[in-house]
């Protein structure tokens, strides 16, 4: 992420897998352990890799907490019997998995680890543990929490409404966001929510927090995925065709929401977006595919307006369906993403799952053409926490 | 009986609420920078000094962002529905978030809201905000 292309050691991600939904519910039933574990060994068998040669774990939790959701590399790496030598259990929420390949990129170029895993799994559909209660009223969100903003929906529709007053966006704008998810979502089989909307049907959805519908808020639904890094000249060892790692850059700002300090502008992700770009050498133009976190509407206007894919306030207009869906010129969150393929409580690593599909040129209907350079931008919490990569085929 | 969450009033913050119970509001103010901020902290995240003191508010402001909760934010809310939660930038710069007493179909970004006490419990007095009267 930091080595110079063609330096020894440079970081690649060889191995993606995700376990297949039905109806939003983990196919194959289970728990969130065994669901990692068998993305894990899938993403390994991909790049002709095996458990025993994992050193480097990543992961972040957010089953069982409290309990062995707390020490979610612990837990992982005893179910999957694997010692590490690097390990990261970063939680920044839904970017977390942007910061894993980050941190993983890191610790691969210094030697620290040969064979980085990356998991994540859910089962809160199937679990019916999902609930809009925030936060426990205490430290700082004594301060909160007593006022009952539904979580995290609450703090989006804040900046959203925000975002409408200072730059006149609508809510039509916002709910073009998840025509284009749906649009998307039709061409990839594995997706939730396949059939196609129009924007009067995401307005004619119940209101959940003004000035959010239900159909801007993301899916809630089971999920596990995996993704696997090594140094590019194992890859070549393995004949697996490296995806690099080319730019990172993370940042987190506030978690009570009055303290984010501007909600109509991502601050941190204006940051993130310019230190990936500016460490991998390149420009918004050589960006083939974006895949940004879709929790909400809302949070896509926001993410493509601080990464500079346009102007402060003009990103209702910039991602309407026709730029952003199937055969536009701005192809973005081609799985369907949060809003329409799955949306397992922390979303990151599917995007970096799609991005790498997309990359090595797997994804059937929906496959953008020719695209050999990826834009990853992971947004957790409540607009909390921003991690971008960079990935490319060369 | 009162089942919505109420603060966990810790060392740091007992003298907040103390005096919200007297129906005063009150911030923190550095006597490094003379910088007001909230949440009450022990360190400024300003200027990072800890020459704090506590200093009474008038608890004005006006309202930043918002939103209506059509849905409630746990069962305890849901009688509540719909109802105004708000970010109000408070007169002395600080922000904070609270309940706006108003129907939500006349609430507006840049009005101005003067504070409310709401006593909860016997030990608890909740700030709010209502539309303050042109």
């Amino acid at each position: 992420m930091a080595a110079p292309r063609g330096a020894a050691r440079e970081a690649v991600i060889v191995g993606v897998a995700d376990a297949p939904l039905a109806d939003g519910m983990l196919a194959t039933p289970g728990t969130p352990l065994s669901a990692q574990a068998r993305a894990a060994r899938d993403a390994l068998t991909q790049a002709g890799l095996t458990l025993a040669d994992v050193d480097g774990l990543l992961t972040a939790g957010a089953w069982g907490v409290p309990g062995v959701g707390q020490l979610p590399t612990i837990a992982i790496g005893e179910y999957l019997g694997i010692v590490p030598r690097f390990f990261d259990g970063t939680n920044a929420g839904g970017s977390a998995f942007e910061s894993h390949v980050g941190h993983a990129a890191m610790a691969i170029e210094q030697g620290l680890c040969e064979v980085a895993l990356i998991t994540y799994g859910s089962t809160q559909k199937s679990d019916r543990s999902r609930n809009l209660a925030g936060r426990p009223p205490s430290l700082g969100m004594q301060f909160e929490t007593p006022f009952g903003l539904p979580t995290p929906m609450g703090g989006y529709a804040m900046a959203a409404m925000r975002h409408m007053h200072e730059f006149g966006t609508t809510p039509a704008q916002l709910a073009d966001v998840a025509v284009s998810a749906r649009r998307w979502a039709a061409l990839n089989p594995a997706a939730t929510l396949r059939t196609p909307i129009q924007v009067d049907d995401v307005l004619a959805s119940p209101m959940i927090c003004d000035p959010l519908h239900a159909l801007d808020c993301c899916l809630v639904t089971d999920g596990a995925g995996a993704l696997v890094m090594t140094t590019a000249e194992h890859a070549r060892a393995l004949g697996v065709k490296p995806v690099y790692v080319r730019g990172f850059g993370e940042a987190h700002s506030h978690l009570s929401m009055a303290l984010m300090p501007d909600v109509a502008r991502l601050g941190i992700a204006e940051r993130t977006g310019r230190e990936a770009l500016d460490r991998a050498g390149l420009r918004h133009d050589a960006i083939d595919v974006v895949q940004v976190y879709d929790s909400f509407t809302i949070t896509v206007i926001l993410t493509l307006e601080a990464l500079g894919f346009c102007a402060p306030g003009e990103g209702g207009a910039f991602a309407a369906s026709r730029r952003t869906g199937p055969g536009g010129e701005f192809p973005m969150n081609t799985s369907g993403g949060g809003l329409a393929y799955a949306h397992p409580g922390m979303y990151g690593l599917f995007l970096l799952i799609e991005a790498a599909r997309q990359l090595r040129g797997e994804c059937g209907e929906r496959q953008v053409r020719g695209a050999s350079t990826a834009l990853v931008h992971g947004t957790g919490v409540t607009l909390s926490s921003a991690a971008t990569c960079i990935l490319s085929l060369s | 009986m009162y089942d919505k969450p109420l603060p966990v009033i810790d060392p740091d913050t007992e003298p907040f609420w103390a005096a919200l119970r007297e129906h005063r509001f009150t911030l923190k103010r550095c006597l490094d920078c003379d910088r007001t901020h909230f949440y009450p902290r022990a360190i400024c995240p300003h200027c990072h000094g800890d020459r704090l003191e506590w200093t009474g508010s008038p608890g004005t402001g006006t309202i930043y962002t918002y939103t209506v909760a059509r849905r409630p934010a746990g069962p305890a809310f849901k009688a509540d529905t719909p109802y105004v939660i708000a970010l109000v930038d408070l007169d002395e710069g600080p922000r904070m978030m609270a309940r706006v007493a108003a129907p939500p179909d006349r609430v507006r970004i840049g009005q101005r809201v003067e504070m409310v006490f709401d006593d909860v419990t016997e030990s608890v007095t909740l700030p709010g905000f209502r539309l303050a009267v042109a």
